[in-house]
């Protein structure tokens, strides 16, 4: 790896005033699992290396009914998945924080870090665009508010202007008879970069039998993460059915524009968006009912 | 030197202190810098587990974690394990289940386990081997690996 400096702010402001020093040879790093390995291999570099795990609103974990969760950008996998309040209110975060990397990296790597990363592969992406996330960003210039579905900009690019950093992610709190869940595939059990993903939320109405509204996102199957909104629109307003469900996985499949790759063809990356569109929402289907 | 940081630290209960760049991994400080080998590198990028160590209570990859940040932080390495009474459990259940062929990763899967064992004393192998996934080994086909490790939680108890 080339020289880095290292710092280590203890405050939002701290590290908004280091990274706008540096400009674009600063590097934002939370559990470093992605980054230092792009350091050292040559594939990013920078003069200063900048630690977010020690400022508080990093590291923020909170829930409430009013304002659905706070989720800072520096916390790590691990304590999304033993948190009560994630586990009651978001099993479709667990899914994708429980199955990013094993257990080593589980203990080190954040989801914000995931979404500033910005690799269309990234798991735990489409689970927060179907849950209707805002990227709160902080910079020299103030605050900003960024839907994530808007937030990754290309392979390894994002909204972030030089100086700017993810202080934190905000998901809405579910509401009655909502449900929502993330599948990936990947040919081995553990361990390994999705071929294609696609994470899905749903809200139903008090009798469990319509659709109110859906969304549904996709991994790996583009430059970026997909917001497949013609997929979660088509099942507004219908009855649940599996035609319903047919037809939203063949708006999903339109949506997804993958490339060939070692991992996977286009059209397997296709057939797979279809399959586990209507896997992830019969799973979402579930939820919502109570299942 | 201009640029190298003093870390202090507590390894294996002791307090540690060592000088490195900021750009070295806390793998490159444990084996280069303070001497302590039984930390293996395997790829140096995250997938292999070999250089799994307890920091801060979570077993993480060293070779992804700056020297650096072992500043004020404890971490329990392979070198932790034995006491001058003699082997942890699971190194003796790793000899007696014959858990190991070349022993590059068997200091990885060792401290992963015990990161596992120290947590959840009762598990399956399921459990074992989902907690395992992060650790790879070219020679065991694993079965042994996992065998010994159910052999300790058994002893441990």
């Amino acid at each position: 790896m080339e020289w880095i400096d290292f710092a280590t702010p203890k405050s939002v402001s701290e590290a908004v005033e280091m990274m706008a020093s540096k400009g674009d040879r600063a590097r934002a790093m939370a559990g470093g699992t992605d980054v230092l390995v792009q350091l050292r291999g040559g594939r990013r570099s920078a003069d200063l290396v900048v630690d977010m795990k020690e400022i508080p609103e990093l590291n923020e974990l909170s829930y409430s009914a009013q304002n659905g969760l706070t989720l800072g950008a520096a916390v790590p996998c691990y304590r999304i998945y033993q948190d009560k309040a994630v586990i009651d209110n978001y099993p479709g975060l667990i899914d994708a924080a429980s199955l990013i990397g094993g257990i080593q990296i589980q203990g080190r790597a954040s989801i914000g870090g995931n979404l500033c990363n910005a690799a269309p592969s990234g798991d735990s992406i489409p689970p927060i665009i179907a849950l209707s996330g805002v990227a709160n960003i902080t910079g020299p210039n103030g605050n900003r508010q960024v839907p994530v579905e808007d937030f990754c900009t290309g392979p390894g690019q994002n909204v972030l202007q030089n100086g700017e950093i993810l202080v934190s992610l905000t998901i809405p709190a579910p509401q009655p008879h909502s449900g929502a869940n993330y599948l990936r595939f990947i040919p081995r059990n553990e361990m390994d970069i999705a071929v294609a993903g696609v994470g899905t939320s749903v809200l139903l109405d008090a009798s469990g039998q319509n659709f109110v509204s859906a969304r549904i996102s996709l991994a790996s199957v583009a430059p970026t993460p997909v917001f497949s909104q013609a997929a979660g629109d088509s099942l507004a307003g219908k009855a649940v059915s599996d035609e319903a469900i047919q037809e939203a996985s063949e708006k999903a499949m339109a949506d997804a524009k993958p490339i060939n790759d070692m991992r996977g063809t286009v059209r397997q990356r296709v057939h797979l968006v279809g399959v586990l569109t209507r896997r992830t929402l019969n799973n979402a289907i579930q939820r919502a009912r109570g299942g | 030197m201009p640029g190298v940081t003093h870390v202090q630290t507590t390894i294996n209960g002791e307090e540690v202190n060592f000088l490195c760049e900021p750009r070295q991994s806390l793998l490159e400080c444990l084996r280069d810098v303070v001497g302590m080998t039984g930390t293996k590198e395997g790829c140096n990028d995250g997938n292999c587990g070999a250089c799994t160590v307890i920091f801060d209570g979570r077993i993480v990859d060293s070779c992804l974690v700056l020297g650096v940040e072992a500043q004020g932080k404890e971490m329990t390495t392979i070198e932790g394990l034995a006491t001058p009474e003699g082997l942890h459990p699971l190194q003796q259940s790793f000899l007696e289940q014959a858990a190991l062929q070349c022993g590059i990763c068997t200091p990885g899967f060792i401290v992963a386990a015990k990161g596992l064992l120290d947590q959840e004393p009762d598990v399956d192998e399921a459990r074992v081997r989902h907690w395992l996934a992060g650790n790879l080994c070219r020679c065991t086909g694993y079965d042994k690996i996992v065998r010994a490790v159910l052999d300790a939680s058994q002893k441990m108890k």
